[in-house]
Order: C-alpha cells, then sequence, then structure tokens
C-alpha cells in the first residue's frame, strides 16, 4: 500500500495541520511516512501545500509529481493540481469560492462543503478536520482510532479537550462528503 | 518499544542536541534550516539540562562562540544554510588549525550568494573540499533523513572528539523541512567537569600546577613547525580516510548500472532504481554517508563491472568529480543535476539515464 497525498490551499486553512495529523495518524497504525511543504515563496503568498506519503514500505523519494490523491481547497490549488492527479486517482475539493470546476473525467471527483462541516459544529477551526473525514470516507487507509491517537499527538496537550470535537468533525466530515465524478 | 515522534528535520538536530548532551548551540535564523534554534527556544534546555542557547548577532559571530567553547572542551554546535555557512568558513579554517572538536550543520539551499531558499546541494565543493582556507578537511557526513538528523548528530560529535575536528553535517531543505518519524535513543547526559578535564587535556579548563598551560591557537610563525603540524593533520586525515568511510548500497548485488547520490538525492534514485528494476535494468545505488572520507575504493571497486555510473546531484556537477576519480576510467560517468530548487522526479532522472546509455 502506498498512497501519495497532496493537500493545498490557503494559509490559515488548516492545510500543513490536516497533514500532520493524518501522518500521525498513520505513524500510529505501524506504517512510514514523509510529510514534505512548501515553504518557497508561494507559502508567503498566502497559499500553502504539503506532500503527505503513507506506505507500508520505507519511502524513498519524498518528492511525487504524481498522486494518488489530490485534496484541494482553493481555485488556484484545483488549477495547479487537477491535473497532476494520477488516471483513474482521486480528487477531492471544496467548492466554496470555486467558479472553474474540475473537469476531468478520468478520475474519481468528490466535493466537501466544509465550512458547513465547521459552521454545524459551531467552530471554524475544526474546517481541516471536516475535509479530513471526507478523505477518510472515499480512503480509509487508517483507522478512526489511529486517526485519534494521531489527534492526540499533533493537538498541544493544552487543548486536549478539544480531541472530541475534531472527532466529531471528522464524523460531520464523513457524512458530508459528496460524488461528483465516479469512474 | 521506543517512542516515535513525528518531526522536521530541522527540529530533529534539536531535540538530538539536548538529548545527547550538547553544551552550547550558537546559532543564526536562516531558512531552510531556522526550526533548529526555534526548536530549541520552545524546550528551553537551560531550564533541565543547563544547555546554552544563544543567537548571535551574525554567523561570523556564532562560529566564533563554537570556537571558544571548543577551545574548553565543550560540546558545541551551530547550524545554518548556505550563505550563512560561507560566512562561517573562516571560523571553521581556525577551529581545524586549532585542532578543535565541533559540530555544523548546513541545511543546504540554492546559490551562489542568497540564491534561494529552496533545497540544493551545491555546496559539496565547498564543504568537502575546503570551507576555508589552508590544508585541512572537514569530516563531512550527508543525513537521508529525520532519524538520520538524529542519529548523525551524536555520530559527529563521536567523531569530532575522536579526531578533533570540525564535522559539518551536509543536509539540504527537503531534509530539513520534512517530517518523517524519528525514534528517540537513549538519553546521554551533559559530561562533568571532571569528565571534560579526564577526556579532554588539551582543553583549557583552568590551569593546575600539575602541567604547563594549554594554548588554543592557530598561529604559528616558524615554518618547521608549521610544517610539522601541517603533516600531523595529514596523518590525522589518513587514519580518518583508513577508518571512517561510510557507505550504503542498494541492488548493487548484480547490477549493471550504478547510481552514486548523496542526502535526499539518494532516495529519489532509490525510486529510480525500483522503476529500472521493473523494466528488466539491472541499477544499483551506492548512497556516500561520509563525504569526506569519500568512498573511493567503494565505488573504484564497483566500476570495474559496471557499463556506467551515473552520478545524481542536485547542483550541476560537483561530486561527480570525485566519483571519476574513484572509476578513474574503469567505465563511462555520466552526471545529472537540476538548479534553483527544482527537484528531479524518478521518472525524469530514468529519462536521462536511458538518454547518457543509448537505451531509447
Amino acid at each position: 500500500m502506498k498512497e501519495e497525498i497532496i493537500i493545498a490551499g490557503f494559509g490559515g486553512q488548516g492545510v500543513l495541520s490536516m497533514g500532520k495529523i493524518l501522518a500521525y495518524s498513520a505513524i500510529m497504525q505501524d506504517m512510514e511516512v514523509t510529510w514534505m511543504p512548501s515553504y518557497g515563496p508561494e507559502m508567503r503568498g498566502g497559499t500553502a501545500n504539503v506532500c503527505v506519503i503513507i506506505s507500508d514500505r520505507k519511502i524513498g523519494s519524498p518528492i511525487v509529481t504524481r498522486y494518488d490523491t489530490a485534496i484541494v481547497l482553493n481555485q488556484q490549488s484545483l488549477d495547479k493540481f487537477e491535473h497532476s492527479v494520477k488516471p483513474g486517482g482521486t480528487l477531492i475539493y471544496d467548492p466554496s469560492g470555486i467558479s472553474d470546476h474540475p473537469t476531468r473525467k478520468d478520475i474519481n471527483i468528490y466535493r466537501i462543503n466544509a465550512i458547513d462541516v465547521a459552521a454545524k459544529l459551531g467552530n471554524s477551526k475544526v474546517y481541516n478536520m471536516g475535509v479530513l473525514g471526507g478523505f477518510l470516507k472515499v480512503k480509509p487507509i487508517v483507522s478512526l482510532e489511529n486517526v485519534e491517537k494521531g489527534l492526540a499527538k499533533s493537538i498541544p496537550s493544552r487543548y486536549s479537550d478539544l480531541i472530541a470535537l475534531n472527532r466529531e468533525a471528522i464524523t460531520e466530515g464523513m457524512s458530508s462528503i459528496e460524488e461528483i465524478n465516479i469512474i | 518499544m521506543a517512542e516515535k515522534i513525528l518531526m522536521k528535520g530541522n527540529e530533529a538536530i534539536a531535540i538530538s542536541a539536548i538529548r545527547n548532551g550538547v553544551d552550547g548551540y550558537f546559532g543564526y535564523p536562516i531558512t531552510p534550516q531556522s526550526e533548529v534554534m526555534e526548536t530549541l527556544m520552545k524546550e528551553k534546555p537551560w531550564e533541565t539540562t543547563g544547555m546554552v542557547v544563544l543567537q548571535a548577532e551574525s554567523e561570523t559571530s556564532s562560529i566564533n562562540m563554537v570556537y571558544g567553547g571548543a577551545g574548553c572542551g565543550k560540546k558545541v554546535m551551530t547550524s545554518s544554510s548556505s550563505p550563512g555557512v560561507s560566512l562561517m568558513c573562516e571560523g571553521l579554517s581556525y577551529i581545524a588549525g586549532s585542532e578543535l572538536p565541533c559540530v555544523v550543520v548546513d541545511v543546504m539551499r540554492g546559490g551562489p550568494g542568497l540564491g534561494t531558499i529552496q533545497p540544493s546541494q551545491s555546496d559539496y565543493n565547498q564543504i568537502v573540499k575546503g570551507s576555508g582556507h589552508g590544508d585541512f578537511h572537514n569530516i563531512v557526513i550527508a543525513p537521508a533523513s529525520a532519524q538520520d538528523m538524529y542519529d548523525f548528530l551524536d555520530w559527529g560529535f563521536e567523531l569530532a572528539f575522536k579526531y578533533r575536528n570540525p564535522v559539518v553535517i551536509l543536509s539540504d531543505g527537503i531534509i530539513g523541512q520534512m517530517m518523517e518519524k524519528v525514534e528517540l535513543r537513549p538519553v546521554k547526559p551533559r559530561r562533568t567537569r571532571e569528565e571534560i578535564i579526564r577526556d579532554c587535556p588539551w582543553a583549557v579548563t583552568g590551569k593546575p600546577a600539575s602541567r604547563q598551560r594549554n594554548i588554543i591557537t592557530s598561529l604559528s610563525l616558524d615554518a618547521d613547525v608549521q610544517e610539522e603540524f601541517n603533516r600531523k593533520l595529514q596523518r590525522k586525515y589518513a587514519a580518518i580516510e583508513e577508518n571512517e568511510v561510510k557507505y550504503d548500497v542498494y541492488m548493487t548485488g548484480d547490477a549493471e548500472y550504478l547510481f552514486v547520490a548523496f542526502g535526499c538525492s539518494s532516495r529519489i534514485c532509490e525510486a529510480v532504481v525500483d522503476i529500472l528494476r521493473s523494466e528488466g535494468i539491472k541499477a544499483g545505488l551506492l548512497r556516500p554517508i561520509t563525504l569526506y572520507p569519500f568512498p573511493y575504493k567503494e565505488i573504484g571497486g564497483l566500476a570495474a563491472g559496471m557499463k556506467s555510473i551515473m552520478s545524481i546531484e542536485l547542483n550541476l556537477g560537483q561530486m561527480v568529480d570525485d566519483v571519476r576519480l574513484a572509476v578513474n576510467g574503469a567505465c563511462p560517468v555520466g552526471f545529472y543535476g537540476r538548479q534553483g530548487g527544482n527537484i528531479y522526479t524518478p521518472e525524469e532522472i530514468v529519462e536521462q539515464f536511458k538518454k547518457f546509455n543509448n537505451l531509447v
């Protein structure tokens, strides 16, 4: 098993921490992971992305240009990464603020309106966990039990009371994700 | 089972320094290595182990603080990235000329000049071939993972004290910024004053009546004394070359084609070897772990049975010179590199490999 994922969006949407929680969850499941962020000028311009690779074997190259899954949370990221998804791969996007929707027919496309998820739970900070829930529904590569352990490892201990809320957002995200194009 | 923590290579350096009894860190921020000092400041080791963490006013200053600490027999270090390391080169020459131990971490970015903040391996020549004036070598070790960053810091200090010589951990923006799982090793406490006096009889630790004063200097104006000192250094380097070469091989057993790559590039080349093997092409990889001493003998030994060897580097051709020296004409030597923060993909290297070997 090897899953190469790009997560991309605006700074502040929780892209990097979502990647970290996913990576930590995979470690809890005794898998190999790499988490490689963008740290260049594009990050200083407000967009952020992170490439997370999860594998049951040692990971060679931490940098890839074709992804099994792209999770894109703004128009720039959709434009940039739609064409980097491997044929037969998966694209998950948040439709808020998207005017040009994905067009590819050779990949599975899902939509997650995670702002609604966060609004329903009354905390905008769990936005990214809504997205993560959607991803885990489509690609259950780590168990929810290990995600909870990953959350506990990633969140500073002074915020440990928020784990339950994050867990709730993940569950809500799982039930909110919609199929757009299934091959 | 030891605890496994997800951390950046840069964070692993900082955590390893605290857990391996480092006495002092002196640094100055620069992308892509700033998390080293940021992590140290967050962990506040001065409250636990007593380790000093100090932000100097410049890289020139931080390497000279390292020089001072090293002269006292302390385990001291600094870290920076390429432009900052250029400023440290004078200090490295003085530290080597005074035969003092220290560890310097270079998380390489692209140059020349301010260049780019993106990953690069273009300090190979600067660090492996020189990093300052005079007839000296740094011991240079090249990590390829966050775990290596953690482990090589301790190994680096071991080598530095064994040979009383600066050790450079030659890393890059990928290894520094990437998070991976890191297994924490058992804690080594900082050495006591008594232990330093016992283990470092050369250090300036306060002169007792029982011995002459220790002098830390790189200056000797007497021609014969200076020549003999340099010959002594060369004897030390001969011992390092004899004893400390370290490298790793991947699928070289029956290989007909060899890649040589260090650091992050060696990981990318593992994927290249896998792709070529899946196409029935017998490729293998040698990863030099020590860049000085360089595995000349090992590469030379493999060269005899190879159709070709390619050096793959994130620069436009530096280590390839050492590969050519090692191969010494035994087979064709090729090179492929990228610059400016562009990172080659495994598929791109496969294409270049086929072009070089006329396999297209």
